[in-house]
């Protein structure tokens, strides 16, 4: 009845029950990000170097880190794991990947971008104390891994302007997905 | 393929060997515990009502946990019915690990390039207007195990167990985005989750105004942990990756990043000395989970057999199965409503005479796309390509009613 009564006086007065609001653009949730909040987790690194914090490292000073944060998981070399494998640069013509699927990809032979180096183990590694190193700490771990896979040489620095400018084996390597659906199979 | 018994040594080789005897221990109910159950339930008072349900001591559905930290878990496929995975056996994905995050002190900060940098804390994404979907969530390294090499004693969960579907809820990311004011130029957008790997992906701004969303609700309650509590970025049909669980911060950009989960991960090399790099979408897929290794047939006559399909591209329109090893095909049942990007699924009705069979499925999807043969497959993208394992899977049907899995469809 009551039901009823409602109906008959909307229809009556016409719209004097409105239906659900129409959503406005914006709502007003949640509060503005204040600048110290954004620099605290802001981290990434780009390939242009955006993102790359001051400090630097040699590969020297890399060995001496790696050796006692690295190699029990990726091995004394880099190449013996168990973790991945970091260095080698083997096959250094052809990338055939895609053929032959006994490969290792490492970073000497598949990564593309040195910057992805300073990203990823700036914030993951070492995998029982992530983001637990300071810049100086990675850019050197850096240099250490781009040395050891014969990109830069011994006496070669990593800063935030050195590091952008190294161009790795892999970088022409990579095409952009081309599926599409229908009847192709790619 | 052989028919030869599979010895244990070949059953404990590797971990793979490994998962295939595990398997083996958790197929069936035989090894249950036997539960108490009167003989006659009519017959004495039931348990009563409880705060929390539980499944029947009866059941025993179980992931197959491999790894550590950075492994995976993967989802029971032969013992689902329907198209839900019940959230207790989503398969699992992590990088490193699974964090505890308080729902109290969980942000979600989105930056770059917007007009107003802004937080939301999880009582402020729950106000926005919300959306429930039902889709599926799939790791692009699914199905790895029937590419290259295999063993006949692949379950569908050993096959295949990297995908599962929830009813996700959530608000739309366009409607964050619409909250920040996104600036012209804007192109990919960087998702960043609160694990101790911190893990990130580019990811095409125009998902974000398609479907993409911010996912809290899992099947009508919370995201459990496993799956990113207190809350996701979903991606509908995009590979699980895309999918940063425990999402914490999302910053525009005009480019993309160029993280380690897109480069030299989740990149696809191909037959030509290249490598796919963004290759979201999970093409159409299938796998029939009844009949399937270790079940054996006891006796001729009528089975149904049943399994699942995708596409993260839309709809799946048809499934066909073939039970003489894809030389004729039938259109499956497909049971409705079919959901866009979610498992779908299908039975076909079989008179088993009782003489071997090969047993396979092929899914089409809306844009026309049918799910290649292994051949086809191996062509287009080379041996030695990763991810994106969605050729055809097949089940030899012997004549004394055992299974095996066939990677040839």
């Amino acid at each position: 009845m009551v039901v009823l009564a409602l109906l008959g006086g909307g229809c009556g007065r016409r719209k004097a029950e409105a239906g659900p609001a129409a959503a406005p653009a914006t709502f007003g949730l949640g509060r503005p990000a204040t600048a110290d909040e954004i620099k605290a987790w802001d981290i990434d690194v780009m390939p242009d170097g955006t993102g790359l914090p001051p400090g630097s490292g040699s590969p020297a000073q890399g060995a001496v880190l790696y050796e006692r944060k690295c190699a029990a998981c990726h091995g004394k070399t880099g190449t013996e794991g168990p973790a991945d494998r970091l260095v080698a640069r083997e096959p250094r013509q052809g990338f055939p990947f895609g053929r032959d699927p006994t490969l290792v990809k490492t970073i000497g032979n598949y990564w593309p971008y040195a910057t992805t180096l300073y990203d990823y183990i700036n914030r993951a590694m070492p995998l029982n104390a992530p983001g637990s190193l300071a810049p100086d700490e990675v850019y050197s771990l850096v240099a250490f891994l781009l040395w050891r896979n014969e990109i830069i040489a011994s006496t070669a620095v990593m800063n935030a302007q050195t590091l952008p400018r190294v161009l790795m084996p892999a970088h022409d390597r990579f095409v952009l997905d081309n599926r599409r659906g229908g009847p192709e199979i790619r | 393929m052989t028919d030869a018994p599979i010895s244990r040594r070949a059953l404990l080789a590797g971990a793979a060997g490994a998962l295939g005897a595990h398997a083996l221990r958790q197929a069936g109910l035989a090894q249950a515990p036997a539960p108490a159950a009167p003989p006659d339930p009519t017959k004495v008072p039931g348990q009563p009502t409880s705060a929390l349900g539980q499944r029947s001591t009866f059941e025993r559905p179980r992931r197959i946990p491999s790894g550590s930290g950075q492994g995976v878990s993967l989802s029971p496929l032969q013992d689902f019915c329907g198209i839900v995975t019940p959230a207790d056996l989503h398969f699992e994905r992590h990088h490193a690990g699974v964090p505890t995050i308080d729902p109290h002190r969980y942000k979600l900060l989105v930056h770059g390039m917007v007009e107003r940098p802004v937080v939301f804390d999880l009582e402020a994404l729950k106000r926005f207007p919300a959306v429930s979907r039902l889709h599926f969530i799939e790791c692009s390294g699914n199905g790895s195990a029937g590419y290259r090499e295999t063993r006949p004693d692949l379950s569908p969960q050993l096959v295949d167990g990297l995908t599962s579907t929830s009813e996700w809820t959530g608000v739309p990311l366009a409607t964050l985005f619409r909250e920040a004011g996104v600036k012209p130029g804007a192109k990919w957008f960087l998702a960043e989750g609160e694990d101790a790997a911190v893990m990130t992906r580019s990811i095409p701004i125009e998902k974000a105004w398609d479907d993409a969303l911010i996912a809290y609700g899992q099947n009508g309650e919370a995201l459990r942990p496993e799956q990113g509590y207190p809350a996701r970025l979903l991606l509908p049909g995009w590979e699980g990756n895309a999918n940063v669980k425990w999402l914490r911060r999302i910053e525009v950009a005009d480019r993309p990043f160029m993280t380690r989960e897109e480069t030299s991960k989740y990149t696809d090399p191909l037959a030509h000395c290249t490598a796919r790099m963004f290759s979201f979408v999970m093409d159409a897929k299938s796998i029939i989970t009844f009949p399937a290794y270790p079940v054996t047939l006891p006796e001729k006559g009528w089975w149904e057999i049943t399994g699942i399909a995708w596409s993260g591209r839309g709809r799946i329109t048809r499934v066909d199965v073939s039970t003489d090893g894809g030389r004729r095909w039938a259109p499956a049942e497909l049971q409705q409503p079919v959901f866009a990007k979610c498992h779908t699924r299908f039975r076909h009705l079989w008179n088993w005479d009782g003489t071997e069979a090969t047993l396979s499925s092929r899914a089409v999807d809306e844009t026309g796309y049918v799910q290649p043969t292994l051949e086809q497959l191996r062509k287009a993208r080379g041996l030695g390509t990763h991810y994106h394992f969605n050729h055809i899977r097949a089940w030899r049907v012997r004549r004394d009613g055992v299974v095996s899995f066939e990677p040839e469809g």
